[in-house]
């Protein structure tokens, strides 16, 4: 089956002078998961102290060459096939000048004309459950910059090149998003598939993903009109927003930009095409004029690296080793087992998710697994703060309550007790079951016993109820209280009905 | 192309090489002189012929992702006007 491809959403702002829409575009840097850097045999990883993990090639040490990681690149091309995109036999490496402190080369090590991996698409589904499509124009490998600390003293900064040559993969997006909400949904896709294929770890707390937003406004139509031609000269002069790191800030980042811009062309100036830093502790954007002049980047390939070539045959063996992607996941929770839509994508938004709800569906009512694990288990695991990979309820578990509830042991709403000592570690659910003497009363002489006794204590009630057959309901809540809670519930409908003559 | 005083005072900047005001002019000519004289290469047709990017045919060589530098903050250091508790120190940069 096919996912349906709504209209693309944009969100209006009304300015004095008539309606704007918002055009986005991403720059997403994905962290390689690689032990080592792209062009060095310095270690990655975070929380190290300062320049232990920094060879005399990351320094720029004269006379030191960079020797590519077989590793990156495998991986670069593992999330190209991922996005759907065409991988590129030949590539290259080149300079990218700029002078920076946090950068010993005076050059990033980047793709420019030549990237390893060219056009794709990404399927984004919105809050409201409905699909659009975000094109991808390339992914190119780079290295990333060191790090500055400027709070030790005040006329001082301190440089720290543990994460200088760490490779990234910079993944920029077409302008095909309308909206905050339809460019985080964007981000929160591209993470997934990059956990899924294993090729970044997708932890934004640590920087490991980032994104630089492209916000630019223009009037209702223009956008389409963009999108037949294919001439940016319909959309609006686009500002680049860097340090958003979060999801939140993304959101409040663009509103603000885009807020801004149309106040300035509403006040008859124009846009300048700039790069912008978003403050989160003010919630704006502000120039960086440090960065304006470094924008001539006197690109030129790297005389130190040769074309990168991948041959055809490592490709394949890649792509044998692709695993299910989300997309394809999707898909199949919903024919397979059942599943709506949303309980379909909430399921597969973490692999470990997926893999605990196929574990615990096997063999049983697949609808009745998703709802427990869903509405159950994941509730419980975000309030503690676990996640699902160190649930205190094994997939097991959960398939033996469903197991229960299915031959009718324990009713559902007992079978939340049951889940509640599951919880707590009481064992099993059978055991915990046997133990609470938690089995369903099913015993249709024990319910009649009990309804008897209720009938004789009430003779108004069972008067009542002649008149008025929704307060079957009171006699209901009395036999359960009677049994605590145990008796089968559509057993005491009926019977309670035939007795009552209601 | 012609290189005036002006593109060789902002190249000398982005480069960060400090040139005298006076000196640009005869930059400029000099500059001027190398790119005509390697624009003479435009002569040759190339057309079909890919780039060559090394004498020798060859590829470019990978290695595994493997942990085999690092650890020695000091020998990094060695070299630096100025440094403290691991770090490079500079003179303070904004932004």
């Amino acid at each position: 089956m096919t996912d349906v491809i709504a209209e693309r959403e944009s969100k209006v702002i009304q300015g004095r002078t008539g309606a704007w829409e918002i055009v986005i575009g991403l720059e997403v840097h994905a962290q390689v998961s690689s032990k080592s850097k792209l062009f060095s045999g310095a270690a990655v990883g975070f929380g190290a102290g300062p320049n232990e993990q920094v060879s005399l090639v990351d320094a720029a040490m004269p006379g030191m060459l960079p020797v590519l990681n077989r590793f990156c690149v495998e991986q670069a091309v593992r999330t190209g096939l991922g996005l759907k995109a065409q991988i590129n036999r030949k590539s290259r490496f080149a300079r990218k000048n700029y002078f920076y402190a946090d950068l010993p080369q005076g050059y990033q090590i980047s793709q420019f004309d030549e990237p390893i991996v060219g056009e794709g698409e990404v399927e984004v589904e919105r809050e409201d459950g409905s699909f659009f499509t975000v094109r991808i124009e390339r992914l190119h490998l780079e290295q990333d910059a060191g790090k500055l600390i400027h709070d030790l003293s005040p006329t001082e900064s301190f440089v720290d090149l543990n994460r200088a040559g760490t490779a990234l993969m910079e993944i920029v997006s077409r302008p095909d998003m309308r909206s905050a909400e339809e460019a985080t949904a964007y981000v929160q896709k591209l993470r997934t598939i990059l956990i899924y294929l294993g090729t970044c770890d997708g932890d934004m707390e640590k920087g490991n993903l980032r994104a630089d937003v492209n916000v630019s406004v223009c009037r209702p139509g223009d956008y389409e009109k963009y999108r037949e031609t294919g001439s940016f000269k319909h959309l609006g002069t686009r500002c680049e927003i860097k340090n958003v790191n979060s999801f939140r800030f993304m959101r409040a980042a663009v509103e603000y930009e885009a807020r801004r811009q149309i106040e300035i062309i509403e006040d008859g100036g124009k846009v300048a095409q700039e790069t912008r830093l978003f403050d989160p502790t003010k919630g704006e954007t502000r120039s960086m004029r440090s960065k304006e002049e470094a924008h001539d980047y006197r690109y030129f390939p790297d005389p130190d690296l040769l074309p990168l070539v991948v041959e055809d045959a490592w490709i394949e063996e890649i792509k044998q080793s692709l695993p299910e992607l989300p997309d394809d996941k999707r898909r199949r929770f919903i024919s397979q087992y059942g599943l709506s839509s949303y309980d379909a994508n909430v399921l597969i938004s973490e692999q470990a998710r997926a893999d605990f709800y196929e574990k615990a569906a096997s063999g049983r009512d697949a609808k009745l697994v998703a709802n427990w694990t869903t509405n159950e288990l994941l509730a419980r695991l975000t309030k503690d703060g676990h996640d699902i990979e160190d649930s205190p309820v094994p997939p097991e578990h959960i398939a033996e309550l469903v197991a229960l509830i299915e031959d009718g042991t324990i009713s559902s709403k007992i079978a939340k007790q049951v889940f509640d000592y599951v919880w707590a570690g009481e064992g099993s659910p059978k055991a915990v079951v046997e133990k609470h003497g938690l089995v369903q009363v099913t015993d249709t002489g024990a319910i009649e016993t009990a309804i008897d006794q209720i009938m004789a204590a009430n003779p108004d009630k069972v008067e009542a109820v002649k008149d008025k057959p929704q307060a079957l309901g009171w006699f209901v809540g009395q036999v359960m209280k009677a049994t605590g809670g145990k008796a089968n519930p559509a057993a005491v409908n009926d019977i309670l009905k035939a007795k009552l003559g209601v | 192309m012609a290189i005036d005083a002006a593109t060789v005072r902002k190249v000398a900047h982005l480069a960060r090489v400090a040139e005298p005001e006076d000196r640009l002019e005869a930059l400029a000519q000099e500059l001027n002189g190398i790119l005509a004289w390697i624009e003479q290469l435009n002569e040759v047709d190339v057309q079909g012929v890919e780039p060559m990017t090394t004498a020798v045919e060859a590829t470019q060589p990978l290695r595994d992702d493997a942990v085999t530098a690092g650890g020695d903050p000091a020998r990094v250091l060695a070299n630096a006007p100025k440094s403290a508790d691991g770090f490079f120190i500079v003179p303070k940069v904004v932004e």
